[in-house]
């Protein structure tokens, strides 16, 4: 079948299930569509055919298994999830031989449940970035415009799953990550509630705003891959110990009779561009036709939400990439002589940029003399967003927005930092405040012809109720096809 | 706020890294311009807030106080630069 790669994650598993497509067959035709279009759009640090291919044999011999709802499922992972003998380099040159020797939680659910891993996913390195412009080893192109960025940090991830090179993949969320890629690339994101999913084996950037989360080609597919990773794990003291529901029970409803919408004016005004507004509002539109209400909601303090951000995530980076002094493992520098100089020349060869740049922020905002100015004070805001969502939450029960304030732009065209990290102004408030969000393809912009994607977010812990209303919207508006490569 | 390529410099060395004099000046400019995004948080009065470190209450799962072994020691060492089999080996200290 040459078509196989424009089936869903759910259609492929039911295929795989009944017998009528064998595993081989499918991971051949994701490696031949990786061969293909790799070339173009760099998505990929990692591509593991030989071990996918081997696997897929053992699992065809063995027979379906209908207790592995992902039985024989290619799918890719972004490369800072730990995979046990399998390189994960986080996109960054300190890690680039670095063979864990143990697997992430979400990746040993997903392999549990029967999922095939074809490759590992390229990323700004350490997940610092919009853009996957922060690569350690190169850049990844948009699937609709190879000049564009794909959005990042988990760009290969979005790349991925739009031009067909697999089922699924998984992203991290630490400020927009998951979403953003997703809006641009004209795929479907969603980072839970934070804690929903392990954060074991994910390299950590922002501990206290990291998320792993599934980006698919469909809602039905980020449900079906949110089943399987959600759940408490005793490995993770973040992870929150409360019961799963069925994700996909919900799905297949009516219409949107009594969900109420909630709908920012900070999010829908100054800054964003029309072709964006446009066809976020027509979704809007489209949910009202089906029955929802739309109310007006304040997120008052969301200008103040990107210096918060910025400053708790810098102070959770400079903490947790001290742990990259050569000693037990990535890039040492051999030249030097004493312990203290082996540090810091292994540091400074091995990171980039951007990452030394949040290296030295972080440091600075959690300095003697500037802790209270800078990190208390914006853990404070932090406290003070998360009470502006819960105020709205009173009114609506979910909120509508854009995810970011344009669709993908070109390469190079955001040089300055400052000017970057304003492109996280609708993203980085869910996860302050630890809230689930997610984005959908709503269509392409009237002006680039690229895809918009339109941000849902609600109450902690409401994924089903979520995924729900997102899928009942998908069905209501036009899918976007896999883009010409 | 302004920030000099010698306050840029100094906070390096604390980060264990060593940068060259046109990357201290061009992190200098650009973190002084996030810095100064960053003071608009003053406009904010807080003082009655309670900081907010994480979204969720951390729970510390305590396992059986039992002896296991949960990764062998070559596992644990194989992504060392430089180990004898049985010790990460680093340069010198004194």
């Amino acid at each position: 079948m040459s078509e196989l790669h424009t089936k869903t994650l759910s259609e492929i598993a039911a295929l795989l299930q009944s017998g009528d497509v064998k595993v081989v067959e499918v991971v051949k035709h994701c490696l031949d569509r990786i061969e293909a279009t790799e070339p173009r759009i760099k998505a990929l640090i990692t591509v593991m055919g030989d071990e996918a291919l081997k696997e897929a044999e053992a699992m065809d011999a063995a027979g379906p298994d209908p207790s592995k709802p992902l039985w024989g499922v290619p799918m890719v992972l972004k490369d800072l999830l730990t995979t046990k003998g399998v390189k994960t380099t986080c996109g960054s040159k300190i890690l680039e031989n670095f063979v864990p020797f143990y697997d992430a939680t979400a990746v040993a659910r997903l392999k549990e449940a029967g999922a095939v891993f074809v490759g590992k996913a390229n990323m700004d390195e350490f997940a610092m970035g919009s853009s996957t412009e922060n690569s350690a080893f190169f850049m990844t192109a948009n699937p609709w415009d190879v000049e564009r960025v794909p959005g990042g940090s988990s760009g290969g991830s979005g790349a991925t799953v739009a031009a067909g090179q697999c089922f699924g993949a998984l992203g991290t969320d630490t400020g927009g990550s998951i979403r953003t890629p997703s809006s641009f690339c004209g795929i479907v994101g969603l980072k839970p509630t934070y804690g929903r999913i392990s954060r074991f084996g994910l390299i950590a950037y922002g501990s206290s705003l990291d998320q792993i989360g599934p980006m698919t080609r469909s809602v039905e597919d980020a449900a079906r891959l949110l089943q399987v990773m959600a759940g408490h794990d005793p490995k993770d003291s973040t992870s929150v110990d409360v019961e799963v529901p069925d994700y996909l029970a919900g799905l297949g409803r009516e219409d949107l009779k009594g969900v109420k919408i909630g709908l920012p004016e900070e999010y829908w005004g100054e800054g964003l561009d029309e072709e964006v507004k446009e066809a976020c509002a027509g979704a809007v539109a489209q949910m009202q036709k089906l029955g929802a209400e739309a109310v007006p909601v304040k997120l008052a303090l969301t200008e103040y939400a990107i210096a918060t951000y910025y400053i708790i995530a810098m102070a959770e980076a400079s903490s947790n990439l001290s742990r990259f002094d050569g000693v037990r493992f990535g890039y040492r520098n051999k030249k030097a002589e004493e312990l203290i100089d082996m540090y810091t020349a292994s540091r400074t060869e091995g990171f980039g940029d951007e990452v030394q740049r949040r290296i030295i922020m972080g440091t600075y905002v959690l300095s003697s003399g500037y802790y209270d100015a800078y990190y208390n004070k914006a853990a404070k805001v932090r406290r003070l967003l998360r009470q502006d969502f819960d105020k709205a939450f009173e009114q609506c029960d979910f909120i509508a927005g854009p995810v970011c304030p344009t669709t993908a732009f070109v390469k190079g065209d955001k040089a300055d930092p400052l000017q970057m990290y304003l492109m996280d102004i609708f993203t980085i408030s869910a996860n302050l405040a630890g809230i689930p969000a997610m984005s959908l393809p709503v269509g392409l912009g009237k002006d680039s012809a690229m895809p918009v994607g339109l941000q849902l977010m609600g109450p902690a812990f409401c994924e089903a109720e979520m995924l729900s209303v997102a899928e009942r919207l998908e069905r209501a508006l036009p899918p976007l096809s896999i883009p010409e490569l | 706020m302004k920030i000099s390529p010698e306050e840029v410099a100094k906070v390096a060395s604390l980060s264990r890294l060593d940068l060259p004099e046109d990357k201290l000046e061009l992190f200098a400019g650009q973190l002084g311009d996030i810095l100064a995004y960053m003071d608009k948080l003053g406009e904010l009065d807080t003082d009655a807030v309670e900081p907010l470190y994480s979204p969720v209450k951390h729970t510390t799962v305590l396992r059986r106080d039992e002896v296991r072994k949960d990764y062998r020691r070559e596992e644990i060492l194989a992504n060392a630069p430089e180990q004898d089999g049985q010790f990460f080996i680093v340069p010198r200290i004194v």
